[in-house]
């Protein structure tokens, strides 16, 4: 080959000589940038360049690969290195060596040791051999296997032969033989000093085994103790505790080495209560009192439950869950009643028997779960009592107290000393207070007639009581689908209470008592208890708008359906300006008070209690009824006598006159004298059973004073609307003009002349109408506006997308430059790679010219000297 | 018990074979009479169990009478012409086959007279069969007169039975509608329809004219049911559905109607490339026909008193199942107007059929708009017909050509009333009143009055003023609007917002609204995607009857 490349490649060797330090001093491989200011704070990374050096580092990658690539061109064969991570620069060379060998290894392994069974290489560690460790160190933990193995630990031999396991016999042998030389000591001597090592060690270890095992057992005992706080079946593990009685006193170091081991430490103080804790510990509180109750309700005495004990499965968790027939049954509960069966006797006897054998320890356990169970119950009643506070009436816990003096007396008689057999009546009466008593915990609902099932022949306040339990037992952080079911509590409730409602007699005392159990699992799921409450009023809604479109007219909506709206009043805001369920809950009302025809005094009466309502629900946001008015203009108007020359006109369902407009009209105005007010009853709206004429009277009387007193609030409510004297001027002429004209009872009389002066008195003057003042829409200016730009080189006053986009246009662009450049780059590299190929061939090919036309010319030369000296 | 359920059993299951014997025998004594006429006195069982009690008994002997006469019909067995007496007709020197057919003629007649009884039967299924077979039987007739005419060539329909059955069917005592809607499917035919209608004029001038003129509901309701179950042609080309096809013979009908028979017939016969027009110029004449029978049935019951409530049923379908079909519409004015003049909801009601008059026959109607302004009252928002008020009320008002006055006062007056409405009609309100304010810009001052001094004053507006140029509107403002944007729903509170600010250009569509029911807005709450949590009330609940004022809990208690 020629010369040129021999001197290139030594020029490299020069360059490649020198350091970068080197290169950068030097002024002619320098290209300096130069820049036309300066910009504070502005680092620049292109202000020198090194021209000759990028040139060759692009030189020499292109030869790495364009090159070759162009070499290889049109070559089908290829060489690849199949070597394993050849190509892997990631991997250390270690790693690539370790796996070389372990795939060697494979290979060989496979193709040679297919037959061999367990002939493999041992691997060993400082001579041992590993497997044989491993099994050695399993041994010294454990303390159930037999002492002689423990002689033969690795351990053990390690330190008198340096290595052990049958194995490396020989060698440590080897070693014992240097040793021997080493000191004088005999064999004799040693073999015994090991023994006695070995004795005294095995001594110690017995020490310390049966210490751990009472230890053990002591714990094992205590554990017995708290669980039997929780369980009362007897463990069968009773003979196993009078084996271990041969226990050596223990030595007074071993007491300090184990004091100091169990010392109390600093421990963390109680953490606070996440709510998910707090549930749980209501949920537990409410099992543990179940349980209790359960026991109790069984006939057993209080002291024997304490330390009736549970056989306990391996895979018991010990946190009170048991999974048995007793559990069960908390689940069966029904109809208040429970089927005791023979399991009493069977439990009794086994009680007596334990009874004999524990003693002390019991008592203390007992006094212990009494006193938890007192502190509970003063919680729940503080509970309780938060949750009817402001209301100030103590009636719904009557029941509550009583039912707790009674258990505390219970307990009372049971504490003082276990009693051997209690007298069948004293089991009998404690049996029956437990069955009063109602169970800690309940299982959610899974449909409404299982509610129905539950609250069944319960009292109200139990009933709440049963429904409070529910949904603390089954509160969501406790489990996943309990969530969905109290859910689904909801509705249940809400169907309950409307069937408690359409019940006659309506049972609204229950309804009463179970609101704060409504009101609580409402403000747990907002959504669902939205949803329950919607579907109730569209249905409602509907159903009356079907009997419309086929009838005209509708009969005013059921107490179930009163109770529903106010029931929505007490749960879901009623000021909102738009709210899912009380915007149309007040329509439905609306919708009722303008297409139910008021045929009877009840039909009256449902009128009044939805008047009520609604000047409840607008009575914070003051917003005006039409219809409500309406309908006390109605109500009025049923009272006036003389149905001639009325001066207002009354708006449907109401009629001028007709068959049911003088349903108000008293039949005599003795009435008017006996008449004292009370509050109606709501049942009033479902039937009425008014045998007599003053009866009637009365019944009408109220239902006027009510229908003024609603005026009077209408009155204060919209006196600030600016159509207040027309609005209210049918109410006005009516009370004036008709009702003053006639009998009525005095607080009538004054009610009807406060309304009319409240009338009266407020102004009816208005300033006209005019549009709300607007900002002037400003001119349009004319100077331009100046922008301060502060960061120079951003882009401005676009978004952000169309900065974005910008970017990455202009990223593109560079980047579509910079691959051109490339691409000419590679180009010019290959268009010179194939120039100088031409010229080599040329230049060889110039060269065999050359030597031909040489040889030939010799020839020819030899050939003419031939001929010549022939000549 | 037992033995005699069994016996019950037993008894109607012999009730049922023995009908169905009858049913049997009677078909049997139909195909012997048919045979032969040895078998003809036979006939006497089946016009015997024709008056039977059972009802399946009845039924079977209508249907084999219907089979037996209409075959008879067919065969021309039975009598043509003037019928002679019975007894004549043994005595009278008729030979056997007239005589015979004599006979069967009497008894031809008996039968429709009892099947007419039967029409006024309790049982509907028996009044349904008689009827039918009456249709049938005039069917037959129509195709084979009994009349013996001499102008064979001659339309003839049987008018007297038909007469019998129409005076039969408008009962003075029990309700037929039933009956007559079933009737209804006979009224398809072109010349049932015709004659149906003639003799309902006749009947009800008969019978109106008996009782002079006062009000029998019953009838009026079976007459109105029938006349509105009429329907007329819409087309000249639907007359094609006959009962009565006698070849070619139904253009002699409508030309015999048109007194022009024989011109026709020879000129369309003669001039063949004419015919088609001369057809149509027929069939028209034909429909003209028709209207007028119409017209004049309405008419002649329209005359007498009605009831209120058959006011308003009249008044309903009178635009667009009455007016249409008259041959001069303009008639109807008398009955309108009075009906306007009553006043409440027949008023509102009868503004439909006087639109279309003064829409389309140019009826002049004095003081209609002051009528108007004074049908608006407050119970204009609870009636049934709201939507057809308001939608009639904007018709109305939509002329850019009303005073501002009579604007403004019919502004002011709804918005006043708009204090008593209901929400579903405040959506249809008060777009139409800021309709009317755009229509009419003059009229801004009802919600825009900048200039006169800040003095509050009192309204203005005369409520009780029955003239709307009287009222005093224009001096007045909407206060009404402004106190109900603190109405409780949300949408009317925002629509009642809008005269806060400039009205925008465009016209609300009020025809959206009109129609929108208390549910419909009530499902516009209930049905909503869940977006945002529910807000709840954060007053705790403790009892039922606490809260919100604790109104209810004064007034009423829980036991």
């Amino acid at each position: 080959m020629g010369k040129a490349p021999k001197k290139r490649s030594l020029a490299d060797k020069v360059r490649k000589t020198k350091t970068s330090s080197e290169i950068k001093n030097n002024p002619f491989e320098v290209k300096i940038n130069r820049k036309k200011f300066d910009v504070l704070g502005r680092k620049s990374k292109h202000d020198v360049g090194l021209p000759g050096v990028s040139r060759s580092k692009a030189v020499n990658k292109r030869k790495e690969t364009l090159l070759k690539e162009y070499k290889q061109k049109n070559r089908s064969s290829k060489f690849i290195d199949r070597r394993f991570g050849e190509y892997d620069t990631k991997m250390a060379p270690e790693d690539k060596i370790l796996q070389r060998f372990t795939m060697e290894r494979q290979r060989v392994h496979e193709k040679k040791d297919v037959y061999n069974l367990n002939e493999e290489e041992e691997l060993t560690h400082y001579g041992q051999s590993l497997a044989e460790m491993e099994k050695f160190n399993d041994a010294v933990n454990s303390d159930d296997e037999s002492e002689e193995k423990g002689l033969l630990s690795a351990e053990l031999t390690a330190s008198h032969f340096g290595g052990g396991g049958g194995l490396l016999r020989k060698k440590a042998s080897g070693e014992q033989e240097e040793e021997g030389g080493q000191r004088v000591k005999s064999r004799q001597e040693l073999i015994e000093e090991l023994i006695q090592k070995s004795k005294q060690e095995k001594r110690e270890r017995q020490v310390q085994r049966e210490e751990a095992q009472e230890l053990t057992e002591k714990l094992d005992q205590d554990w017995k103790n708290i669980q039997s706080l929780m369980v009362k079946k007897t463990p069968k593990a009773d003979k196993q505790e009078e084996k271990p009685k041969t226990i050596p006193p223990r030595s007074e170091y071993d007491m300090m080495v184990r004091e100091l081991g169990f010392e109390m430490k600093a421990q963390p103080s109680e953490k606070m209560k996440t709510p998910e804790e707090l549930a749980k510990e209501e949920r537990e509180k409410l099992q543990k009192l179940e349980a209790d109750r359960l026991r109790r309700m069984m006939g057993e005495e209080v002291v024997e439950g304490a330390q009736s004990q549970i056989h306990f499965s391996a895979d018991d968790l010990n946190d009170g869950f048991i999974l048995d027939k007793h559990d069960k049954k908390t689940l069966a509960y029904q109809d208040g009643k429970w089927n005791m069966g023979e399991e009493e006797g069977e439990e009794d006897d086994e009680a007596e028997d334990e009874e004999e054998g524990e003693g002390e320890s019991d008592e203390e356990q007992e006094s212990d779960a009494e006193e938890d169970e007192v502190e509970e119950e003063e919680e729940e009643e503080e509970e309780e009592e938060e949750e009817e506070e402001g209301s100030g009436e103590d009636d719904g816990h009557s029941d509550l107290e009583s039912e707790q003096e009674s258990e505390n007396e219970e307990e009372e008689e049971a504490s003082p000393k276990p009693k051997k057999t209690l007298s069948k009546e004293e089991v009998k009466a404690q049996q029956e207070a437990a069955k009063a008593e109602l169970p800690y915990t309940f299982a959610a609902p899974e449909s409404y007639n299982d509610l129905k099932d539950m609250l069944r022949g319960h009292t109200s306040d139990n009933q709440r009581l049963i429904v409070a339990r529910t949904q603390k037992s089954n509160h969501p952080s406790l489990a996943v689908g309990n969530k969905l079911k109290l859910q689904k509590l909801f509705g249940f409730l809400l169907e309950y209470i409307g069937e408690l409602a359409s019940r006659s007699p309506p049972e609204l005392s229950t309804i009463d008592k179970l609101i704060p159990e409504v009101y609580a699992l409402c403000q747990m799921f907002p959504d669902a208890a939205c949803k329950a409450m919607q579907s109730i009023l569209g249905d409602a809604a509907h159903s009356m708008e079907e009997t419309l479109e086929v009838k005209g007219h509708a009969a005013f909506p059921t107490l179930d359906m009163l109770i529903y709206l106010k029931v929505t009043a007490l749960l879901f805001p009623t000021s909102d300006f738009r709210h899912p369920v009380t915007t149309p809950a007040l329509l439905f009302i609306s919708q009722a008070l303008t297409k139910c025809p008021v045929r009877s005094l009840q039909d009256l009466t449902s009128g009044l209690v939805l008047c009520s309502l609604a000047v409840e629900y607008v009575s914070f946001s003051k917003r005006f009824l039409p219809e409500l008015i309406n309908f006390l203009v109605g109500t009025l108007h049923l009272a006036v006598q003389d149905k001639a020359s009325l001066g207002y006109i009354v708006v449907p369902p109401f009629r001028a006159s007709g068959k049911y407009s003088d349903l108000l009209v008293l039949s005599s105005s003795e009435s008017c004298r006996t008449w004292s007010k009370k509050s109606l009853p709501l049942s009033a709206t479902q039937q009425l059973d008014l045998k007599n004429d003053p009866d009637r009277d009365n019944h009408r009387l109220t239902c006027l004073s009510t229908c003024l007193d609603l005026v009077k609030r209408c009155c204060l409510l919209y006196k600030d609307l600016p159509s207040f004297t027309h609005i209210f001027q049918p109410i006005r002429t009516l009370l004036s003009k008709h009702l003053s004209t006639q009998t009525l009872p005095e607080p009538l009389q004054e009610l009807s002349s406060e309304i009319v002066e409240a009338i009266s008195s407020t102004p009816v003057t208005h300033s006209p109408l005019v549009f709300d003042k607007r900002k002037p829409i400003p001119l349009k200016l004319l100077t331009p506006k100046i922008v301060e730009v502060l960061d120079y080189g951003k882009k401005r006053g676009s978004t952000r997308e169309e900065r974005e986009k910008e970017r990455l246009k202009h990223k593109y662009k560079r980047e579509f430059k910079g691959a051109l450049r490339e691409i000419r780059k590679d180009s010019r590299f290959l268009a010179r790679e194939k120039l100088n190929e031409v010229m080599n061939r040329d230049a060889e090919r110039k060269r065999k010219v050359k030597e031909l036309m040489g040889s030939l010319a010799t020839q020819e030369g030899e050939w003419k000297s031939l001929k010549r000296k022939k000549k | 018990m037992a033995p005699a359920k069994k016996r019950n059993v037993s008894s109607v299951k012999t009730a049922e074979k023995s009908a169905k014997k009858a049913k049997v025998d009677l078909s049997k004594s139909v195909e012997r009479i048919l045979e032969s006429r040895k078998h003809a006195n036979d006939v006497f069982d089946i016009l015997e169990s024709l008056q039977a009690e059972q009802e399946k008994e009845v039924i079977s002997a209508v249907a084999a009478c219907s089979e037996l006469f209409c075959a008879l019909l067919e065969r021309k067995e039975l009598f043509l012409g003037k019928l002679p007496g019975e007894e004549d007709a043994l005595s009278g020197g008729y030979s056997a086959q007239d005589k015979y057919q004599i006979f069967m003629r009497h008894r031809y007649t008996s039968c429709v007279e009892i099947l007419l009884e039967h029409l006024s039967h309790e049982q509907y299924d028996i009044k349904e069969s008689a009827m039918c077979c009456l249709m049938k039987f005039a069917a037959g007739e129509g195709r084979h007169p009994l009349e013996d005419l001499d102008w064979s060539e001659h339309y003839s329909f049987p008018r007297e039975l038909i007469q019998a059955l129409v005076d039969n069917l408008l009962s003075k005592t029990t309700d037929n509608s039933l009956l007559i809607s079933r009737f209804q499917q006979f009224l398809e035919m072109e010349d049932v329809r015709y004659y149906v209608m003639s003799s309902i004029r006749d009947n009800v001038g008969k019978v109106m004219d008996k009782n002079k003129g006062a009000v029998v509901p019953v009838y009026q309701n079976n007459v109105f049911t029938l006349m509105s179950s009429i329907s007329m042609p819409n087309q000249e080309s639907e007359l094609t559905n006959f009962m009565v096809k006698q070849e070619a013979k139904h253009e002699d009908w409508k030309a015999a109607k048109l007194h022009v028979s024989k011109i026709v017939e020879v000129k369309s016969s003669h001039f063949c490339f004419q015919q088609k027009g001369f057809l149509n110029v027929i069939k028209s004449s034909a429909t003209q026909e028709h209207k007028r029978v119409f017209e004049r049935m309405w008419l002649g019951f329209l005359k007498y008193k009605l009831p209120n409530s058959m006011y308003k049923k009249v008044l309903v379908i009178l635009h667009d199942s009455i007016l249409p079909y008259m041959s001069k519409p303009t008639l109807m004015i008398d009955f309108l107007t009075a009906a306007y003049e009553i006043g409440g909801a027949i008023s509102l009601l009868a503004l439909n059929g006087l639109f279309v008059l003064i829409h389309q026959h140019n009826l002049d109607y004095p003081d209609f708009y002051k009528k108007l302004y004074n049908l608006l009252e407050p119970s204009v928002f609870h009636v049934k017909y709201r939507a057809r008020f308001f939608h009639l009320a904007n018709l109305f008002l939509s002329s850019s050509h009303l005073p501002v006055y009579l604007v403004a006062a019919f502004a002011k007056r709804l918005a006043r009333l708009a204090l008593t409405a209901p929400p579903t009609a405040l959506l249809i309100v008060l777009p139409f009143i800021y309709n009317l304010i755009r229509r009419h810009p003059s009229c801004r001052v009802l919600i825009h009055k900048p200039s006169t001094e800040d003095e509050p004053f009192e309204d203005p507006y005369l409520m009780d003023e029955e003239d709307p140029a009287q009222c005093r509107a224009l001096e007045s403002s909407l206060w009404e609007i402004k106190s109900l944007q603190k109405h409780y729903h949300p949408d009317v509170a925002k629509a009642a917002l809008l005269i806060n600010t400039p009205l925008s250009e465009q016209e609300d569509d009020i025809s959206e609204t009109l129609e929108v029911t208390t549910y419909e807005l009530m499902e516009k709450d209930l049905k909503q995607p869940e977006l945002k949590s529910v807000p709840l009330e954060f007053e705790t609940a403790t009892r039922l009857l606490k809260g919100g004022g604790d109104v209810l809990g004064q007034h009423f208690c829980l036991a």
